[in-house]
């Protein structure tokens, strides 16, 4: 064998390029493209009575200025329902460019083409937009009353109402020993990636053919839109997302409206045109997520089995759906996390609200299902008096259940049903690696230098891998080079190193020689995209089969030639060679010659390829029946279903009583995610996902006021996380369950770190206060207010504060 | 419609070469090295001067080039990312650093903290010691969204230990040549 | 987010930039280091139609200290060589304390101290420190000569300065402490770089026995402008060593009228007054003692 890869930390391929300077993002691109700008809705709800352009037509520099009466065909169309559902009964999507209205401040309503963007912005300063106000619709609970209407005919806000049910969970609340009820809510955040989204287009009009970049999480999936859209035979589009500064989820939604009218545009003026979306931009017309009010009553029994859980959600779903009801269905899904449960009602009513979109943003909803389970165990424990990892201990799922069926559809379609884990394991070595038995003696410890102290956990199961599939193609070349490439895109998750270790094992050859490419259409057509912790998964098996058919058909020819039976070869170091004879090799350039009957040779190495050079039987066609030219494969993996990652993080937490300010003393990360490919890039996924993951806890908010207007949309006032606010340390300890359903047994890793952040620090926020915790995020402002009311006795404390307070009275 | 705005032509001198360019008042120095001089691995991610990204070197000194306009960086020597790697192709210690320790993911901020971290290590003398908690501050003003700043931490200490190790060789090399 | 258009001079005497300031009025506006400028620009919150840029200008940098002690800066010294300036921290220990906490080295790096001034920012570190400095500020204007408006009378308002149109900033000049005073500055800020939600810049004057004399306060974020708040009465008389500071932060935050905003509710800005206040003290009082001694060895 080559020296072994497959779970190897090797150092990353890409990077080479990336420090150096040498990326090529979006906004690389093209340097004497026209610029766009946009006139957008400064109103959140709005009816457009007149646009008048005359003020920016004739300045010099501007090409064009498109709105909603330019748009012709499909593009006049709303922009699709990218998933239907049939829950999803009243589905919403805007235009392209607004059709007579809008429904939240950022919405595109002119577009402006221009010799550059200074210029572009100069014009659209200048259209004059007339508008009929209406009330806005900002937050779920307006939106539940609704006393106003987000879309005249959807008088009720409601866009979908999903439930998720198994047992009985009226009848099993009114038989347990106890219950307990309570709301929370966890507040919007978003993807926010360093870099905006961005659209290149170029249209050729000789061969009638429009190349497109984007920074998009599936280059696939936006050609086959823009074809649709733009009327265009799909053979005619090419779509490439080059190096892509950060997804996090927001850039898998497509076509954005940008994504069609950038190329719809180029072809009209016969130019090249590009749009670089600003910060400011993405704060108002890119998507959201996270929003939550849960109403949530638990049953269980003397020692804290949860017996029934009946929980009913508002989901904030924005002014739109084009990406339908997934985050509302990942959230009553995984809600259920890594726990056994007889009753489950979970209803999710998705709401419309004058914002910008609500979308997947890594975890996507399951930060807030984990939020709801996690804080149930907490309550239950509390109430009982008992430690709340006990309590989590009695409910798991034991290792000998799997696989684990919920009788749930998760949200590719397809049955709940765990595939691999063992959970109690994981709990386990999370306590040991926190220092969850020897927490109070830290507690007093703090106490003693006038801080507080608190230490919460919150697990998960995280279904990854979802389908329908992903394919990979492999090519060794006669020069021994080795092309790899798959559909999906990347945004720094390090494929081109992952994928290459998978086929450098399974293919036998130097990672050197590889080559990966992603998401570029042009090499390869057929793929879904990078979101749901995925990619590893269904491109790492998806090359990997790829691989091994270019290593069958590799070794056919080599027995062929050295004339030895295949069972006695072996490919090490990109040669094949004959167990037990070191003479007898031949090197997998040379079988990618021979694999290719020439006609013509071109040098030395072809000639051996040619018609007289080579034996052939003359019964035989030089390319049989069932083979075809070249050392190449091609194949697809398709799951039946999602395979099921697990975590478990805790924390510790110091409050200063005095400025109620809020540092983390200890972070501490389980995490399963099957085999590793590379354990040094899953590391780096769990400390980014950590990192945002302590933001959507402790920072970041989308603060709209109640007119609609986002008033904090800048790296000023969104409190993304600097080195500062981090945890100094993340202590990791990895478990491997593989999955028993993919070759590999891998499960994906993306999203995992992100997921229990703002459940695991409410639960060690309400330890260090002793006053329950009901909404997240939380800035010092906030607890200071809740430290206040507490004392004033208008907020709950928990019942162990009470405890802790008699016996220190006693 | 015209609204001709004045123009000015500027030498902007960009690692080591000065090259002309005509520009409005307006032209924010990031966009002039970026599409100007087609420069782009300078990266812009806010263009109100609070992730970093943008972040070149002004004599040495690093500055955000979206908060500065074109016009005024005449006269000042500017290193950018792509400045960073000696004259032979050798890489910064601090680039060798951030693959080294994985201190990248997407690598859209990279720039910008491989121009701070390197000018914040001409502080300190090869051998001398930096502290995790020296490494945070010198970073402490640039956004990253993939990392969690983990690597990024280490890489600045792994970077002091390249150009510890550097001057090591450079002063053997030297002792070498001089005892023949 | 690219600025609109306007107008640019990049004159190369002070004499010439006066000149321009006077003949073009409202219609311009000052680039020095541009750090708060250039974001308004490029978000198109604000249009001049001429940019001054006086980085040209000859003569505007350099931090000298009067004989007084007190700290005279230049309408060009950037944060950064403030910060980094040893006569400046030996006569005033309280400008490196600030210096530093004012956004991030890159920001430094550019930024200007006597900018962050002129731009009358309640939030700007700087401004605080010009208050309880009892410092003033150098302006300048074609016909006017060169007059030193003290803090009190400089700033009117939140980025309201009584700077006139046609002046230009020259220089400010940060007051020298009393003897056996001690200083302290502390703030409070979301994410560390970040404008503060409250930060004190507080000064403790002790007597010959130790006994607290003279305690006042600064704060950034706090009101329209930073006003010097006298805490004295709180802890005058008192062995600096067992002094009421908590006593003299609840005077502060009885003194204070905060607003709220997204970060921080006006009541949370109180309640950090207190705080800041309280821990401010008590590291100044150490802080004058250290002096006293120091000033007392060196004779």
């Amino acid at each position: 064998m080559t020296t072994k890869l497959f779970g190897e930390p090797i150092v990353r391929r890409e990077d080479a390029r990336l420090i150096v300077g040498r990326g090529r993002y979006l906004d690389d691109i093209g340097h004497f493209a026209l610029g766009v700008a946009f006139v957008r809705s400064p109103h959140a709800n709005a009816r457009i009575i007149d646009i008048d352009v005359s003020g920016a037509v004739d300045i010099d520099g501007v090409h064009a200025i498109y709105t909603y009466e330019d748009l012709d065909g499909p593009m006049a169309q709303p922009l699709p329902v990218l998933i239907p559902h049939p829950d999803l009964t009243a589905p919403r999507t805007g235009y392209a460019l607004a059709n007579g209205s809008v429904s939240h401040v950022g919405e595109p309503i002119v577009m402006v083409v221009a010799d550059d963007r200074y210029l572009a912005e100069d014009a659209a300063e200048r259209i004059a937009v007339e508008y009929e106000f209406r009330t806005p619709v900002v937050g779920v609970e307006a939106a539940e009353r609704a006393e106003h209407a987000v879309h005249e005919d959807i008088p009720d806000n409601v866009a979908a109402r999903l439930v998720q049910e198994f047992g009985n969970v009226g009848a099993a609340l009114r038989d347990a020993p106890h219950t307990v009820s309570f709301t929370q809510t966890i507040e919007r955040s978003a993807s926010m990636p360093l870099e905006g989204k961005g659209v290149h287009a170029r249209w050729d009009a000789v061969d009638e053919s429009l190349r497109v970049y984007s920074s998009t999480q599936t280059s696939t999936s936006v050609r086959a839109a823009i074809a649709i859209k733009l009327d265009l035979s799909v053979d005619r589009v090419e779509v490439i997302a080059p190096d892509v500064g950060g997804g996090f989820g927001v850039k898998i939604v497509h076509p954005w409206p940008e994504e069609l009218l950038v190329p719809w545009a180029a072809i009209r003026l016969g130019r090249e045109v590009k749009w670089a979306e600003d910060r400011r931009e993405h704060f108002i017309s890119s998507a959201h997520e996270r929003g939550q009010l849960q109403r949530i009553t638990a049953g269980y029994d003397d020692e804290g089995r949860l017996l029934a859980l009946d929980a009913h959600i508002l989901h904030d779903h924005g002014a739109y759906t084009p990406y339908g009801i997934v985050v509302p269905i990942i959230t009553s899904t995984q809600l259920l996390g890594p726990y056994r449960l007889a009753n489950y009602r979970c209803q999710v009513d998705s709401m419309y609200t004058n914002t910008v979109i609500v979308t997947p943003y890594r975890g996507a909803g399951r930060p807030q299902g984990c939020f709801a389970m996690e804080r149930t165990m907490d309550r239950i424990a509390d109430e009982l008096g008992l430690d709340r990892a006990k309590v989590r201990e009695i409910n798991l799922i034991r290792a000998d259940e799997f696989p684990w069926d919920h009788h749930l559809m998760f949200q590719d379609g397809r049955p709940l049903i765990y595939d691999s884990g063992d959970y109690p394991s994981m709990l386990t070595k999370l306590r040991e690696l926190v220092g969850w038995e020897d927490f109070e003696a830290r507690r007093a410890a703090a106490a003693a230098r006038g801080r507080w102290l608190g230490i919460g956990m919150a697990l998960y199961v995280e279904g990854t891998g979802v389908g329908p599939y992903e394919g990979g193609h492999v090519q060794v070349l006669p020069s021994g080079k080795v092309l790899v490439s798959t559909g999906l895109t990347s945004q720094g998750q390090g494929h081109e190193t992952a994928f290459a270790q998978v086929v450098a094992q399974e293919l036998g050859v130097p990672i050197e020689d590889i080559e990966v490419h992603t998401g570029d259409t042009r090499r390869f057509a057929y793929a879904v995209g990078t979101f749901a912790s995925r990619a590893a998964v269904m491109s790492g098996n998806a090359v990997a089969l790829a691989a091994q058919a270019v290593r069958a058909k590799a070794l056919r020819i080599a027995a062929e030639v050295l004339e030895v039976d295949v069972a006695d070869l072996d490919i090490v170091d990109g040669v094949v060679g004959v167990r037990g004879d070191p003479g007898a090799v031949l090197p997998l350039a040379s079988i990618a010659v021979l694999s290719n009957p020439l006609r013509y040779a071109f040098d030395e190495a072809s000639k051996a390829a040619t018609q007289f050079a080579r034996f052939a039987s003359d019964e035989q066609p030089p390319v049989a029946d069932d083979d075809e030219p070249g050392l190449e494969g091609r194949d697809y993996y398709s799951p039946v279903r999602s395979t099921f990652a697990s975590g478990a993080h805790a924390v510790i937490v110091e409050v200063d009583p005095g400025t109620c300010a809020v540092t983390i003393e200890k972070y501490a990360v389980v995490h399963d995610c099957g085999r590793l490919i590379n354990p040094r890039i899953v590391e780096g996924q769990i400390h980014g996902g950590v990192a945002q993951g302590v933001g959507g806890a402790l920072y970041e908010v989308m603060a709209y006021d109640d007119m609609g207007q986002l008033q904090n949309a800048s790296f000023m006032d969104f409190l993304m996380p600097y080195v500062s606010e981090v945890p100094q340390r993340i202590d990791i300890g990895h478990q491997e369950t593989p999955s028993p359903l993919n070759p590999l047994g891998i499960k994906g890793a993306g999203e995992a770190g992100v997921i229990p952040g703002s459940a695991a620090i409410a639960a060690a926020l309400e330890d260090a206060l002793g006053i329950r915790i009901t909404q997240m995020p939380l800035g010092p402002s906030q607890l200071f207010d809740l430290i206040r009311a507490a004392g004033d006795g208008h907020a709950d404390h928990t019942f162990n504060h009470a405890r802790r307070s008699q016996e220190e009275s006693a | 419609m015209s609204l001709i705005e004045e123009q000015f032509t500027v030498s902007l001198s960009v690692n080591g070469t000065t090259r002309p360019v005509t520009v409005p008042a307006r032209r924010l120095l990031s966009d002039a090295i970026r599409h100007d001089l087609e420069l782009t691995g300078t990266h812009v991610g806010c263009e109100h001067g609070v992730c970093g990204a943008c972040t070149v070197l002004l004599d040495g000194a690093p500055v955000r080039s979206c908060l500065m306009f074109a016009v005024q960086a005449e006269g000042h020597a500017i290193t950018t990312v792509e400045g960073l790697a000696d004259a032979n192709g050798r890489l910064h210690p601090v680039q060798e650093a951030f693959r080294d320790c994985h201190g990248l993911q997407c690598g859209f901020c990279t720039p910008g903290f491989l121009t701070t971290i390197a000018a914040a290590l001409e502080e300190y003398e090869p051998g001398a010691d930096v502290s995790d908690e020296e490494a945070r501050e010198i970073v402490g003003g640039n956004l990253c969204r993939c990392t969690g700043y983990q690597n990024i931490v280490k890489a600045v200490g792994r970077a002091q230990e390249i150009r510890t190790e550097r001057a090591g060789r450079a002063d053997g090399d030297a002792a070498t040549s001089a005892g023949r | 987010m690219k600025p609109p258009p306007f107008g640019y001079a990049a004159p190369c005497t002070l004499e010439e930039t006066l000149g321009l300031l006077a003949e073009l009025g409202h219609d311009a506006k000052v680039l020095a280091g541009g750090q708060s400028l250039i974001p308004l620009l490029s978000m198109r919150l604000t249009a001049p139609h001429t940019l001054v840029d006086i980085n040209r200008i000859p003569g505007l940098g350099g931090i000298s200290i009067t004989p007084k002690g007190s700290v005279v800066v230049g309408a060009l010294v950037r944060h950064a060589e403030l910060l980094a300036d040893e006569s400046a921290h030996s006569a005033n220990p309280l400008l490196r304390r600030a210096t530093s906490q004012v956004a991030h080295p890159a920001i430094r790096n550019r930024g200007t101290t006597c900018g962050s001034v002129a731009h009358a920012d309640p939030s700007g570190e700087m401004t605080a420190i010009l208050a309880i400095t009892g410092g003033s500020v150098r302006v300048a204007s074609a016909g006017g000569g060169q007059r030193d408006v003290s803090a009190t009378d400089f700033f009117l308002g939140p980025l309201e300065s009584s700077l006139r149109p046609d002046e230009l900033a020259v220089s400010v000049r940060f007051g020298a402490p009393a003897a056996r005073t001690g200083s302290a500055f502390l703030e409070l800020a979301r994410r560390r770089g970040d404008y503060a939600m409250c930060g004190a810049a507080v000064t403790v004057t002790l007597d010959e026995d130790g006994a607290v004399s003279d305690v006042r306060a600064a704060y950034l974020s706090v009101g329209p402008v930073p006003e010097v708040h006298d805490l004295s009465a709180a802890v005058t008389g008192q062995p600096y060593a067992s002094a009421d500071w908590v006593a003299a932060g609840a005077l502060a935050a009885s003194l204070v009228d905060p607003e709220g905003d997204l970060h921080a509710s006006a009541d949370y800005r109180r309640r950090l007054v207190a705080v800041l206040t309280e821990r401010a003290l008590a590291q100044a009082a150490a802080d004058a003692v250290a002096r006293t001694q120091e000033a007392a060895s060196c004779l």
